[in-house]
């Protein structure tokens, strides 16, 4: 299979509110993202847009809305959507784009803007409930979060105690992370201490609503090997649905990942992911689906996740890091924008560049996932030097 | 480059900037009414709940009895082959006490939403409702529950038939 | 074979509506668009210093060569037609009572223009390329909007 590298990255600082337009906020990191990589747009082949619900920024067509700031001026250009799942999804379309013989260079930009949305962004989300069976009921978004985390704690004898380990590490993380929006050094008492939202989901468990965008730069292999310096390989890419019939489903465990996952490493040719993955970047909207998500990742067994945070081997310096930018939790939740995030953290991190972030032990291979849709989407991307 | 770059874009905003008018905004509120059609399946769902009943529809390829009803089979991709009626009884499969409201706007009393796998339907068939006449604390996984009907002449053909589920215990 | 299985199926419509409303900001360059509109009545036009594009309103970027366009300039509220239309009915299908003419317009020496009312004149006296300058709220009225500009009217 053709080989596709990513060649540079950007992103705008995650806040609760921005100024800029959202037009602006991509322009900002697709701008950053092509300075890194020492391209001009008119290096550009093709644009890929991720952005979750145009209910988000209120804007209709947001694809269209996107697009000049995107770089999509006159060039072939996609948008694509598979909600939270998205910001991982877009890098794995311009994988595509590319690994098909078609296309160089495509620039791949994700953007969110929630504080467009009043009273609050879940307004808009409220509609993944179904209309005549479940919204009837008045449901609330956190109901679904709530109840995956309750049937994940049961099924395995797990505490909320352990599970806020996760928040209190990735906030620390992007402490080091200079676009984050909510580092901060707590302890796992403030987290148990926050306002109890929707038992056994706290305040602290929640990663917040943000703007921002995040870019990178893709390229085949002839061009990366002229441009780059040090190219980092798409090695895998993966993704996968369960059924939408979410209340059919046993919640404990993210079989869309599995599957998912499975995808990306045998495409990658990673046969002991516990072994060959040096860096995590997994979707942490919440501090228990860090945890979730590296079981459905094969990281570790069904239920272990837990005990791997509280001994501290998901630390940035641990044996398996997991979160070193911060994460959803830590660094913000502008929804594509925030899964972008990770692929560029991940580009970061693999070429040494991550500054007080950076993983000891160079790193040479690492994966970001994100997660979605009906919640039953999952994304992967393995990316290694 | 990470470690390179000083300045990093994005300007963020205060609540006050925008309430106190230091930056420009303009409001809009668009009519995102709808009027969703119920569909081939759940249109007899709600017909059966207004007369108190709960019905599924059965694929026999998987030999699944599914709930909430569908006309095709999403897993055996073929149209599903019968109506069959499963009881108004069940096990809590998860729960969770929700003290917020959908715009975070704390609720006096909180709510007991669930997960509910429906007696007589396939193992793992769960439909979403609530649950009443418990504690919060005296909720847990695997209790048995029974739905609590609104008066027949009340009901009016939707989910909240059923006022909500409550504990129940096997004769 | 839907026939079959939907023996005495009505047709059910469940209503609801999506609880969403919007603030949005202007942005970085749409703030200076519109507070040169509110404080002196100007329209600010922002220059890609690499291909000379004049873009009008302002902009932070340029979409063709993505460098940012940092030069910027205001102009007298003066344009042209560069076409319309004339609305009968509102957005629910009602009549209007006067039919309202709607144009986009567009200014010298620049890239762009501005969707607005035409007013003081009559459908029938409109044609493309006719000369229109814009009619401001007093200063003081003016809150940083688009509707500073009342409407664009035919050029004295």
């Amino acid at each position: 299979m053709a080989k596709v590298a990513v060649v540079g990255a950007g992103m705008t600082r995650f806040v609760r509110r921005a100024q800029e337009t959202g037009r602006e906020l991509s322009w900002q990191a697709a701008k950053m993202a092509l300075d890194a990589a020492g391209l001009r747009l008119k290096d550009v082949d093709a644009v890929v847009i991720g952005s979750a619900p145009d209910a988000f920024d209120g804007v209709h067509m947001k694809g269209e809305y996107l697009a000049d700031g995107s770089g999509g001026w006159c060039k072939p250009t996609l948008r694509c959507y598979v909600g939270g799942g998205t910001g991982v999804f877009a890098p794995i379309q311009a994988w595509y784009h590319i690994a098909s013989g078609r296309f160089d260079t495509v620039l791949v930009v994700c953007e969110e803007k929630m504080s467009s949305c009043h009273p609050h962004p879940q307004g808009a989300f409220l509609t993944i409930f179904d209309h005549t069976t479940e919204r009837a009921l008045g449901p609330n978004l956190l109901w679904i979060f709530a109840l995956e985390m309750n049937r994940y704690m049961t099924v395995h004898g797990i505490t909320k105690r352990e599970i806020a380990e996760v928040a209190v590490k990735n906030k620390r993380n992007a402490l080091d992370h200079p676009c984050a929006q909510l580092g901060a050094n707590l302890t796992v008492d403030d987290v148990l201490a926050s306002e109890e939202l929707a038992w056994p989901v706290n305040r602290l468990d929640v990663s917040p609503a943000s703007d921002g965008a995040a870019a990178v730069v893709m390229c085949s292999e002839h061009v990366a090997k002229r441009t780059s310096p040090q190219p980092v390989w798409l090695e895998g890419v993966g993704w996968h649905l369960d059924t939408a019939y979410w209340t059919n489903r046993d919640l404990y465990y993210p079989q869309y990942l599995e599957y998912a996952a499975r995808m990306a490493y045998d495409m990658a040719g990673i046969k002991e992911p516990r072994k060959e993955i040096h860096i995590v970047e997994p979707y942490d909207p919440f501090d228990y689906k860090e945890l979730h998500h590296l079981e459905g990742l094969l990281l570790c067994k069904r239920g272990e996740a837990a005990r791997l945070t509280v001994d501290g081997v998901t630390q940035r310096d641990g044996d398996l890091p997991v979160c070193p930018s911060g994460g959803l939790l830590g660094v913000g939740n502008p929804i594509a924008a925030a899964g972008l995030m990770k692929v560029c953290e991940l580009f970061w991190q693999l070429r040494g560049e991550a500054g007080k972030r950076q993983v000891p032990g160079m790193p040479r291979r690492g994966l970001a996932q994100a997660w979605g849709d009906l919640m039953q989407v999952g994304t992967v991307v393995i990316m290694g030097i | 480059m990470t470690v390179n770059i000083k300045q990093w874009p994005g300007t963020a905003l205060a609540t006050r900037d925008l309430e106190q008018g230091h930056v420009l905004t303009v409001k809009y509120k668009p009519r995102a009414e709808y009027a969703w059609d119920a569909g081939v399946a759940i249109a007899r769902y709600l017909e059966e709940l207004k007369a108190g009943r709960l019905i599924a529809r059965s694929c026999k390829q998987c030999d699944r009895i599914l709930i909430p009803p569908r006309m095709f089979c999403e897993e055996c991709f073929r149209p599903t082959d019968s109506w069959v009626y499963v009881e108004d009884t069940g096990t809590v499969n998860t729960f969770s006490i929700c003290h917020v409201r959908w715009d975070v706007v704390r609720l006096d009393q909180p709510q007991l939403p669930a997960v509910i796998h429906v007696d007589g339907a396939s193992p793992g068939m769960g439909i979403l409702h609530l649950l009443g006449e418990v504690a919060p604390e005296e909720v847990y996984i695997g209790m048995k529950v029974k739905a609590v009907w609104e008066e027949a002449s009340r009901r009016q053909g939707s989910i909240t038939d059923i006022r909500h589920w409550k504990p129940w215990k096997e004769e | 074979m839907l026939s079959k299985l939907t023996t005495s199926a009505q047709t059910r419509q469940w209503p609801g509506h999506i609880p969403v409303e919007y603030v949005y900001t202007a942005g970085i360059a749409g703030e200076a668009f519109l507070r040169a509109l509110k404080d002196r009545g100007m329209l600010l036009t922002s220059q890609c210093p690499q291909c000379q594009t004049v873009y009008l309103p302002a902009r932070l970027y340029c979409e063709q060569c993505f460098e940012e366009t940092k030069q910027y300039e205001e102009i007298a509220p003066k344009g042209w037609v560069h076409t319309y239309t004339v609305a009968h009915v509102d957005i629910d299908g009602e009549a209007l009572a006067v039919p309202q003419i709607y144009a986009f317009i567009r200014f010298g020496g620049t890239n762009g223009g501005l969707i607005h009312r035409l007013g003081q004149t009559q459908p029938h006296q409109v044609s493309i390329g006719m000369e229109v300058e814009a009619l401001l709220l007093p200063g003081k009225e003016r809150t940083g909007s688009i509707n500073d500009i009342t409407c664009f009217q035919p050029t004295k």
